[in-house]
């Protein structure tokens, strides 16, 4: 009979009015790789952070190896060989891999002691699990899949027996994703137990041998990964059918909207971020452009919305030349017609202490419509704020909430929904589902594609590589600021995920 | 040898005025490098002063003086770490707070104790720190060129000096080789990693503030009781700003710290030295810009001459569990 790693038993957690727990009950077995889906607020990673000792429990028990364990801070987890490894890394970015992995677990009050233990000990880890980092390197010079192998590793250290990973593929490429899936498996095999928290459900399938879904904060089904499907995982998420795989028709392509050629790109440092691309965005379609985070992409979009001065090479939106070198006004871009979804909501796209009614306005707030003399025009501001959260589900209702207390995907509907009104003719759209749920993202999907058919031309730019392949009449891959390749939806995610890691680049340089 | 002899004055003034900035500027980075920014370190100074030179004149003993100086001024420490620790108040405008509350209340306690208009009673030889005399110093005092260095510049000072440049290596050894240098350093550039390995930031905040109250305990006493004989309002004259400028310029390192320091002790020395003294080339120069001289050089070094001083990164953020 396989023994029980952890058990949860009643858990019960609120914060304030909002009950982000309800009567969760959970069995891990040692020795597999559990998973743990569920849209951004079902409650996953409360009950993670009761399990590390992050937070208590309003009620409930927790019993690490049939024991019960009371886990009052991450201390008392760590001595019970709970191991985590956040989202957000918890390094100290200018230390180096060995100051952070002895962080907190010194052998001794003075470091040379504890340097020299850890360093040993890195070299065993090195041998067993083939989890190789230069133990003196600087954390701000490893690129994000070493920084994540560095908090395995810190975890390892002190001994953890059950290593939790909170969405740990988040920020990885591909190949850095499956490279992690590989020493996951081989943790597994050494005996760890491995709960992973997600809200991929491909991982899940490939990875995992159970799988556990909440929503709303309680536990809503467990199943043994064999015997699930994502599409009755998603279901189980969201709680009603979701169409993983937008449905559209075919594109009808009409005249060029935005065409760009030779745009080359510096950074603030004066690295070439963009060099040298060209491509068209039609009326009536949808170009995707995949590509691993830092590619490029994000000057290329700041670029083309005027946001940031291009060093060479023009944009042309509706034949009419986007002067890039005097760094265009973004508002002169609006009244022609390019809207702009940026992809960073919380910098760029919103004031996060405004209300919703006036973050609906951000940027139009110029527009005869919004305005009475010399003043704001409220009473239309709010109407307007109103008909937009009916039309797209934006919740709570309530135009005067302040937009910092609406969630990811309510926010990014309140950009979307600001921009998509103006009726602009080329959309630009910039990660247009990160950090949204499930269920909203088949909602903006839908949005996107309802705008191609009116015959606008839509640029989508995307790290998430099932969404490109599903949105896109046409996909564009960056790599390394240049475009590498066209590809038509039918590609497959292995030859798209090559190209992003600029494998085809380097072998025809050969 | 005129010229010798000026130039052995001037540096020996340059260590004597650079102290009370060392101590301070030692004393905040030990609170920036845990992520407290500490605008209140000319606040402290002054109680410490204050405490120092009162309680010297009670007691009739410098080492009392001085553990007082020590004692109020991390109490001081302590409201600034309940205000942006435990409550994760603003901390500039606690800072702010306790350099009010600092410079009130001296003069009102002094006023109220003394009756010397909020001075503290002048204090007799033995209430002081004296200068310590090393062996040989007066017998070498004639040797030419070693002499004037070793019987000036390095013997001849209280021990509160000796302590100060003392500090400078200690603090690197702390801050590089112990187990609470790193989890302080750590502290100041991402507390959620300390927290998640297991270590209470609240705690070892609290504690780098301790070391910065006494820190800045030593320097108040050294205003009031080696290089003044007693207490007088605002005697800090905004050296805890000065010394807080000092810290960036040194890109919160010990070593650099105490060659920042130096130079503005050195800057001031000069403008003392230099004022009256017909300059040549430039001629008089008003005594008003020869004063003003350490003060427009902080802000010419500030305003970009130091390249990028990156502050720690959690500095003035205080630390708020997330969700």
């Amino acid at each position: 009979m396989a023994q029980a790693a952890i058990e949860l038993i009643g858990i019960n957690k609120s914060f304030g009015a909002v009950r982000a727990n309800r009567d969760i009950n959970l069995e891990i077995v040692r020795g597999t790789i559990h998973g743990i889906v569920g849209e951004n607020g079902a409650g996953k990673s409360t009950l993670m952070s009761i399990l590390y000792g992050f937070y208590q429990a309003d009620s409930g028990e927790i019993r690490v190896g049939g024991q019960p364990a009371s886990i009052k801070s991450p201390n008392d987890a760590i001595a019970l060989g709970i191991g985590m490894v956040h989202q957000h890394f918890m390094l100290v970015d200018n230390f180096t891999v060995l100051e952070n992995v002895i962080l907190g677990a010194e052998s001794d009050a003075l470091l040379k002691k504890s340097i020299a233990k850890a360093r040993s000990e890195l070299e065993r880890l090195e041998r067993e699990y083939g989890l190789e980092v230069d133990p003196d390197a600087i954390i701000e010079e490893l690129p994000v899949g070493l920084q994540q192998r560095v908090e395995i590793l810190k975890a390892l250290y002190r001994g953890a027996e059950i290593l939790i990973l909170d969405e740990p593929t988040g920020v990885l490429t591909p190949a850095e994703a499956d490279h992690l899936f590989r020493i996951l498996k081989q943790l597994k095999e050494q005996g760890k137990t491995i709960l992973l928290i997600t809200h991929k459900l491909r991982e899940i399938m490939a990875i995992t041998d159970t799988v556990s879904v909440m929503r709303q904060g309680t536990m809503v089904a467990t199943r043994e990964t064999k015997k699930t499907t994502v599409e009755e995982l998603a279901e189980l998420m969201v709680g009603r059918r979701v169409l993983l795989r937008v449905e559209k028709g075919e594109a009808e392509a009409g005249g060029v909207k935005l065409a760009v050629k030779n745009l080359t790109v510096k950074d603030s440092r004066g690295v070439t971020m963009v060099d040298d691309i060209s491509f068209d965005v039609r009326a009536g379609e949808i170009v995707g452009i995949a590509g691993v985070a830092g590619n490029g992409q994000s000057e290329m979009l700041e670029a083309i919305s005027g946001i940031r001065r291009a060093v060479s090479g023009s944009v042309m939106l509706d034949g009419k030349p986007i002067d890039l070198t005097g760094a265009a006004d973004p508002g002169e871009l609006r009244d022609r017609g390019l809207a702009h979804v940026p992809e960073d909501r919380h910098h760029v796209g919103l004031v996060l202490a405004f209300e919703e009614n006036e973050n609906s306005i951000l940027g139009y707030h110029d527009d005869p419509r919004y305005l009475k003399g010399p003043f704001l025009n409220i009473d239309a501001i709010r109407d307007d704020a109103k008909d937009r959260i009916a039309k797209y589900d934006i919740r709570p209702a309530d135009c005067r909430l302040k937009t910092a207390n609406f969630s990811g995907g309510n926010q990014q509907k309140i950009v979307l929904a600001r921009e998509m009104e103006q009726d602009p003719g080329v959309l630009i759209v910039g990660q247009p589902t990160r950090g949204v749920d499930v269920g909203a993202i088949e909602f903006i999907h839908k949005r996107l594609i309802a705008m191609r058919d009116q015959g606008k031309a839509v640029l989508v730019v995307s790290v998430e590589l099932d969404e490109i392949r599903s949105l896109s009449d046409r996909i564009l891959v960056m790599f390394a600021g240049r475009i590498v390749g066209e590809r038509g939806p039918e590609a497959t995610e292995g030859e798209l995920g090559l190209l992003m890691a600029g494998v085809e680049r380097q072998e025809a340089a050969e | 040898m005129d010229l010798f002899n000026a130039i052995v004055q001037v540096l020996d003034s340059t260590i004597r005025l650079s102290v009370p900035l060392l101590l301070a500027c030692l004393a905040g980075l030990y609170s920036e490098r845990a992520g407290i920014f500490d605008i209140g370190l000319e606040g402290k100074m002054l109680v410490g002063a204050f405490a120092g030179a009162a309680a010297a004149s009670v007691f009739h003993s410098a080492y009392l003086g001085l553990g007082m100086a020590i004692l109020i001024s991390v109490a001081f420490a302590m409201i600034h770490g309940f205000a942006s620790i435990t409550h994760r108040g603003n901390q500039i405008v606690s800072g702010v707070a306790i350099n009010f509350i600092a410079a009130g209340s001296t003069i009102m306690l002094g006023q109220a104790w003394f009756q010397q208009g909020g001075r503290t009673p002048a204090l007799a030889p033995g209430e002081r720190f004296g200068a310590i005399i090393w062996p040989g110093a007066d017998a070498l005092r004639g040797v030419p060129i070693l002499g004037p260095i070793y019987s000036e510049l390095i013997s001849g000072h209280s021990v509160l000096v000796y302590i100060a440049f003392l500090a400078v290596p200690f603090t690197w050894w702390v801050l590089f080789r112990t187990r609470f240098g790193l989890r302080m350093r750590a502290v100041g550039e991402n507390p959620a990693a300390v927290d998640t390995a297991g270590i209470s930031v609240a705690w070892l905040r609290y504690r780098a503030l301790i070391c910065t109250g006494v820190l800045t305990g030593i320097a108040g006493a050294y205003l009031s009781m080696v290089q003044n004989g007693g207490f007088v309002k605002d005697m800090t004259a905004g050296k805890g700003y000065i010394a807080l400028a000092a810290l960036i310029f040194a890109k919160w390192k010990p070593v650099n710290a105490m060659f920042a320091c130096l130079l503005f002790g050195f800057l001031d020395a000069l403008s003392i030295r230099l004022q009256g003294t017909p300059l040549p080339v430039i001629g008089k120069v008003p005594v008003q810009l020869m004063q003003a001289l350490p003060y427009i050089l902080t802000v010419i070094l500030l305003a970009g001459f130091i390249g990028k001083a990156i502050p720690p990164r959690a500095g003035g953020v205080p630390y708020v569990k997330e969700r």
